[in-house]
């Protein structure tokens, strides 16, 4: 179907680029499956011990991903600067996760491997994850999880003392580690505990309140970053022998979202514009179960575990338009659609999937709650199986934050949920080790386009942030240095002066609009047409619609943002001007990608591709591919690079959680 | 919803800092506390004047940015909470409420209800961990913990370092913060290697950083967002008498006696 690569050429986008001669290598060593890391970790160069001091490795963000690479970058010796535009790196957004972490332990006996956590990873993203960095995912979750509990992670532990796991997001084996309801915060404050013992032997150099603002190349490989320091508003530029992006996901394109506020994508964007390829960025993760939105003034949307679909019957009425009280129901007239249509996996259907079925009753007119947008999520089974206490044991946290938010007993009335932005599968594109297409500069955590294909399952995020920081950045920046040896620069270097020259430049641009609009506003906006072309369900028109939107808000806010004067001291609304000016961009490529994916994957679900039934349906034959989008000059035309994915050890099948 | 809000303004480090009066207009009751001020800092940008800066970033709970004094409060009336997940539902319509940042030696403002917290961060360095470098641990379960331990480290480990505690404090100590993460650490196996020397290390570097002596006020528990227990502290003071004595010991063998 050439048709569809015509489209995306004549209409949307630079050129497509063939994958045998395009520029993409994804560098996967050769050999069986289960022996690739291995052998390549002993095929990859090493530093000495005595040069490592004399090697500067930049890394950005001092999330999980980004503060256990430089711990252990630190531990090894090197010369490590790692910044973020937190006071503290234990405030980053993975403080946040509150589910769980996988890992392959089989402790349970239920008949978990390492093999079938990939293979489990490999399918649940729908098939468009590379299969050599999946399997290296799930071989390395093991060791996280030695690590962590290593360094006093407070796991959640049976009587006899052993760890204690849990069923996740979809798996039919316990695997799931975690610590109460905030397993990120735990691993986190284990990473950070990590990192700062090494800021305190002075191997590490924190720089908090500092934030990237670009990134400086120089002779085609990354070199360093140019700042501005969030107190006093200085520019300033640091130089490094190789730089690591580990600044998280970008879904705040879609305004609300259960992210941070200030979660953003300039990193990334910057190295983007700079040469650094995008990988999927239209895989984005709607969850399924949030707070519903309660007004206009609402800021951002909280998430509520996925854990609770272990105990929670998702339904709402049979009839349209039904507004009775839910006690009021009878059960003959509830509809428990995830149940109804998914027997075997029930309430605990993928997040896509049950996302998508939550916006479909909703379509339906079935929604309950102000705005008819949401469904409920019932405890009155559990409780009278279980008994009240039982669930305040596993659950009360979350019933608590519930409460607080909604001002509603959830022991007494069901929660209602609605789905909301959670996650982005896309990021900047890697290979195998996690290498940028811009020689020296490397991403980990939610900031690379990864392992988790077109949907992430429940878990993951975190063991794959800890995978890439922990285990696999310190290996493979080795061998680049090893291999490249690069020459000595310093800030005087002209390339430096340029990008301080563009950054300053483009504050000043903002500053000097003065016009009328808040920049919260325009993100707003950005938000909800984000949220209704290029949400849970993609359409052509809409897309289209979207593409003619997005630029056209773009050049009004260039004409008419309002930010107020004083880049030489705390200035809020400049360091969000800046995010919001570059989201403005990311959302045009994040709609280009989705216009030209016509197929339907995991998240993505384009109306144009479904089976009968109205599920997914996948087009391996022209899209079994990571789409790798070069920036141009001109948003508008970036080139499309294909990196084919081969399928050898799971077989290409349609996903069914019937 | 209407309210009044005295709220101190303060441009940076060195500048002099006054309270001024906003009206909070068009408030419901089922915003976010930070919401509200969302609505009142657009209102003022609008206005062209400057927007009142705070630190927020989750606004659930668990990141530790937010927190101001909210008449007086840390992290306002409602218990267990900071003021992120505070709700205007809270208040009442035609309430006056004054705000204003931690006040405390060792968290000098930055710019309005901004203050520098990064003495805990130094606190941590001296000691507020295991050291146990990347790829040298053993089989997880290996290490037996004890339920009842395993909770007991987590109660205490569940701290969001806000530093309520520190501004609810009439000597501003660090005492719950430091106590919780020593807490955490010594009611573990893994912690026991450098339990002595960590309590140590910690409780001098919270001198050091000014923070002032607890004299067990309770003023730190009854704020604390996250409920951690002043038993940590008594718990903490049992290993600093320890460390005395043994440094003592040592001290004596050293010296031939
Ligand atoms: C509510 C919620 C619950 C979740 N629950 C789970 C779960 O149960 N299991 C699971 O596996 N995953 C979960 N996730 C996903 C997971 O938490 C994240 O994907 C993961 O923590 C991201 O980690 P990271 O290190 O990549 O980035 P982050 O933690 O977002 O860190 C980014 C870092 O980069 C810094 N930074 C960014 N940009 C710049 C810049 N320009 N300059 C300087 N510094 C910068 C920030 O200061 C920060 O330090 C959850 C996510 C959310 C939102
Ligand atoms: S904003 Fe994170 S705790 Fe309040």
């Amino acid at each position: 179907m050439g048709a569809t690569d015509m489209d995306v050429e004549t209409r949307v986008s630079g050129t497509v680029v063939d994958p045998v001669h395009g520029r993409l290598d994804a560098r996967i060593p050769p050999g069986p499956i289960d022996k690739k890391w291995e052998r390549h970790r002993f095929d990859m160069k090493l530093v000495s011990p005595a040069n490592r001091r004399n090697c500067t490795i930049l890394v950005v963000g001092s999330g999980l991903a980004g503060s256990a690479a430089a711990a252990s970058l630190g531990e090894l010796g090197y010369n490590v600067k790692c910044f973020s535009y937190h006071d503290s790196p234990r405030r980053a957004h993975s403080i946040a996760a509150q589910g769980g972490i996988n890992a392959a332990k089989n402790y349970r006996n239920d008949g978990d491997s390492v093999f079938r956590l990939f293979y489990d990873t490999v399918k649940g993203g729908d098939f468009r994850a590379r299969e050599a960095n999946v399997y290296r995912l799930a071989e390395l979750s093991v060791n996280i999880i030695d690590q962590c509990v290593a360094q006093g992670v407070p796991f959640a532990r049976e009587y006899g003392g052993l760890l204690d796991n849990r069923s996740f997001g979809g798996a039919q084996v316990s695997r799931t580690f975690y610590a109460r309801g905030q397993t990120g915060q735990q691993l986190l404050l284990g990473a950070y505990q990590a990192l700062e013992r090494q800021v305190g032997l002075g191997t590490v150099t924190m720089q908090t309140r500092m934030e990237m603002l670009d990134l400086v190349v120089v002779e085609g490989r990354a070199r360093g970053i140019v700042t501005r320091d969030l107190v006093t508003g200085a520019i300033e530029s640091h130089v490094g022998d190789a730089v690591v992006l580990a600044t998280g996901g970008y879904v705040n394109v879609f305004y609300l979202s259960t992210n941070a506020k200030a979660s953003n994508a300039t990193a990334i964007w910057r190295a983007h514009k700079r040469g650094a390829f995008f990988g999927n960025p239209c895989f984005t993760q709607i969850h399924p179960t949030c707070i519903p939105v309660s007004g206009d003034h609402q800021s951002k949307l909280t998430l509520m575990s996925e854990s609770l679909r272990n105990d929670g019957r998702v339904w709402v009425p049979k009839k349209a338009g039904d507004t009775r009280a839910p006690d009021q129901i009878p059960p003959n007239e509830r509809d428990y659609y995830l149940e109804r249509k998914y027997p075997t996996y029930g309430n605990l259907a993928p997040r896509d999937i049950a996302s998508r079925a939550a916006k479909e009753v909703c379509d339906d007119n079935r929604g309950v709650g102000p705005g008819g947008r949401g469904v409920y999520l019932d405890f009155t089974d559990a409780i009278k199986r279980f008994g009240e206490s039982a669930i305040r044991e596993r659950y009360g946290n979350l019933f608590d934050m519930y409460e607080r938010i909604s001002g509603e007993n959830a022991y007494r009335v069901p929660m209602r949920m609605y789905p909301a932005a959670h996650y982005v599968m896309g990021g900047l594109w890697v290979d195998y080790n996690l290498m940028s297409t811009i020689p020296g500069l490397f991403v980990g955590g939610e900031a690379n386009f990864s392992d988790h294909g077109a949907n992430r399952l429940g878990a993951s995020a975190l063991m794959q942030g800890l995978a890439d920081g922990y285990f696999i950045l310190p290996y493979t920046i080795a061998d680049y240095i090893g291999r490249t040896r690069p020459d000595k620069v310093d800030e005087g270097h002209p390339a430096f002066r340029a990008v301080e020259e563009e950054v300053l430049g483009r504050i000043t641009r903002l500053l000097d609009v003065k016009g009328k609009r808040t920049v919260d506003s325009f993100h707003r906006e950005l938000g909800r047409i984000m949220w209704d072309d290029c949400g849970m369900a993609r359409d052509d028109a809409g897309l289209r619609r979207a593409l003619e939107k997005i630029p056209e808000l773009r050049a009004e806010f260039w004409k008419s943002v309002r930010v107020l004067e004083g880049s030489e001291e705390v200035n809020q609304s400049l360091e969000k001007a800046g995010r919001v000016a570059d989201f403005l961009e990311l959302g045009e490529l994040i709609c280009i990608d989705a216009l030209h994916r016509t197929e339907s994957c995991g998240g993505h679900f384009r109306k144009e591709s479904q089976t009968p039934d109205g599920e997914a349906l996948r087009d391996d034959e022209h899209f079994a591919y990571v789409a790798a989008w070069e920036y141009t000059g001109t948003l508008a035309r970036p080139n499309l690079h294909k990196e084919l994915l081969h399928f050898e050890y799971v077989h290409l099948t349609q996903r069914s959680y019937k | 919803m209407k309210l009044t809000l005295r709220v101190w303004r303060q441009k940076n480090a060195n500048a002099r800092g006054r309270f001024v009066t906003y009206e909070a207009k068009n408030i419901t009751p089922d915003m976010s506390f930070l919401e509200m001020l969302d609505v009142v800092n657009e209102e003022l940008i609008g206005r062209g004047e400057e927007p009142i800066a705070f630190e927020h970033d989750c606004r659930e709970g668990i990141c530790g940015s937010c927190g101001f004094m909210i008449d007086g409060v840390a992290h306002g009336p409602k218990r267990a909470s900071t003021v992120c997940q505070l709700h205007m539902r809270s208040f009442r319509d035609g309430d006056s409420l004054t705000i204003e940042p931690w006040r405390a030696k060792a968290f000098p403002v930055i710019k309005d209800l901004i203050v520098d917290r990064s003495a805990f961060d130094r606190i941590i360095q001296a000691g507020g961990f295991i050291s146990v470098p990347t790829g040298s641990a053993p089989d997880a379960n290996a290490i037996l913990v004890p339920k009842e331990n395993a909770e007991l480290a987590f109660d205490a480990a569940a701290c969001i370092g806000c530093g309520a505690c520190v501004a609810a404090c009439p000597n501003a100590s660090a005492m719950l913060f430091t106590a919780a993460k020593v807490s955490h650490l010594h009611l573990l196996p893994q912690g026991q290697p450098e339990r002595y020397d960590r309590a140590r290390n910690i409780v001098a570097t919270m001198d050091k950083e000014e923070f002032g002596g607890c004299t067990n006020i309770g003023e730190c528990e009854a704020v604390c967002p996250k409920e951690i227990r002043l038993h940590f502290i008594a718990l903490m003071n049992r290993d600093l008498i320890r460390a005395s004595v043994r440094d003592w010991k040592v001290g004596r063998r050293a010296a031939g006696m």
